[in-house]
């Protein structure tokens, strides 16, 4: 296994599937270049209204509040995995209430953020739910404002846990495993490209531990 | 329903000094003394929603509360705490000095003080105080609002409520300019 950060993380390190409710209990720190960008550029401005999309950070209200900006926490992951969203399609199948989850988890105003912070949602989320959430953060979010992502480049299945990312200083996050949920893909760059193409601008950076960090203009 | 109990969760950050002695001294009267006895012990007692109570209405008070059963509608505690148990579950705006969340609420709060989720606590609402706290492994969805001192205002300082509490931002509540704008002037 190669020795990077990422590759202990995402690189099947894990002794069982998240399914056993059971992933690595250890914290790391990690510099991030798209994280220290996405600060130096929401830092330009104070009173800032920051989305925070992954699971409740004390770290990150504290860095956020602190930095004179308005912070809101949205944790969509955790609803995404409601059970009651899981609704009859007709077929006898199932399907996913996605106008449900979409009034009760981003029912923003338009044009209310000016920065977003995604993390790897996008490989986390369920597919149905994954283009409109996008969509729904286009709508919410400021024309020029700015949202950071990371996309996985390498499907490791259930031995890459999810993590909440917890900042630590202006370029520096500490990544801490969260139970209960596994990657359900892995986006090529033309399906990441095409995911966001009613964005102004992308900007990667190429990470070496199997992850693309990513950095989007409204 | 009602109970007064000591406060088993630590539900004042301040706990009220007594203004007066503990005991009352040989020389003084029996009878005056009752009065500041009672008041010291009123200043350590709380009120309780036990956690088989369900409420639907109004709740104001001027002490503080503890719920730790369900209540619905609306918690108007100026100057007080309010204290959610692991059992409680409150679905209501809620205005009150402090605000300390053990168990879920859906709705918003404005403290004037500060807000404390502790670890097991689930919040969804917005939060509106001068100061909070989270420990890790609370729940919260919603928009936080930190409001500035009002010029002038008294604070004291406090100590963190728990050491695994990682926010805590001082201040207090006022519908006057906030921390940003402070750092402006």
């Amino acid at each position: 296994m190669a020795p990077g950060i990422f590759s202990k993380l995402f690189g099947g390190s894990s002794r069982q599937g998240v399914e056993d409710d059971a992933v690595p209990g250890e914290k790391v720190i990690r510099r991030s270049t798209g994280f220290g960008e996405f600060i130096r550029a929401i830092s330009r401005e104070q009173d800032l209204k920051v989305l925070d999309l992954g699971s409740t950070s004390p770290a990150n209200i504290t860095f956020m509040t602190g930095l004179g900006h308005r912070f809101h926490q949205g944790d969509l992951l955790r609803f995404a995995h409601d059970k009651s969203l899981v609704v009859p399609n007709g077929d006898a199948g199932t399907t996913l209430d996605v106008e449900r989850f979409m009034r009760e988890n981003l029912n923003f105003a338009r044009e209310e953020f000016d920065a977003v912070m995604f993390w790897d949602l996008a490989d986390f989320l369920p597919e149905l739910l994954v283009a409109p959430v996008i969509e729904r953060i286009h709508y919410a979010m400021k024309p020029s404002g700015i949202m950071l992502a990371f996309f996985h480049t390498k499907d490791n299945g259930p031995d890459a846990p999810f993590y909440r990312y917890n900042i630590v200083a202006k370029d520096t996050l500490e990544l801490q495993p969260v139970r209960g949920f596994r990657l359900q893909r892995v986006y090529q760059n033309r399906q990441v490209e095409n995911l966001f193409r009613d964005y102004a601008s992308i900007k990667f950076f190429l990470g070496r531990d199997n992850i693309r960090e990513m950095l989007i203009i409204r | 329903m009602w109970k007064r109990k000591e406060d088993e969760y630590g539900s004042s950050p301040d706990p009220v000094p007594s203004s007066s002695p503990a005991t009352a001294t040989p020389s003084a009267p029996a009878r005056p003394a009752e009065p500041a006895r009672s008041e010291q012990l009123r200043s350590s007692e709380v009120a309780t929603i036990g956690k088989s109570v369900v409420v639907k209405g109004e709740l104001s008070g001027s002490e503080d509360l503890v719920v730790d059963g369900e209540v619905e509608g609306s918690i108007t505690l100026r100057g007080q705490t309010l204290t959610v148990g692991p059992n409680g579950r409150v679905r209501a705006n809620i205005e009150a000095r402090n605000v300390i969340l053990h168990g879920r609420v859906d709705g918003d709060i404005l403290a004037s003080d500060r807000v404390d989720l502790r670890k097991s606590a689930s919040l969804a609402g917005n939060i509106a105080t001068a100061r909070i706290s989270i420990e890790d492994g609370a729940f919260f969805k919603g928009g936080i609002d930190i409001q500035k001192a009002e010029p002038g205002a008294k604070t004291e300082p406090k100590p963190q409520v728990a050491a695994a509490a990682s926010t805590l931002v001082p201040g207090s509540l006022s519908s006057q300019p906030t921390l940003l704008e402070s750092k402006k002037m």
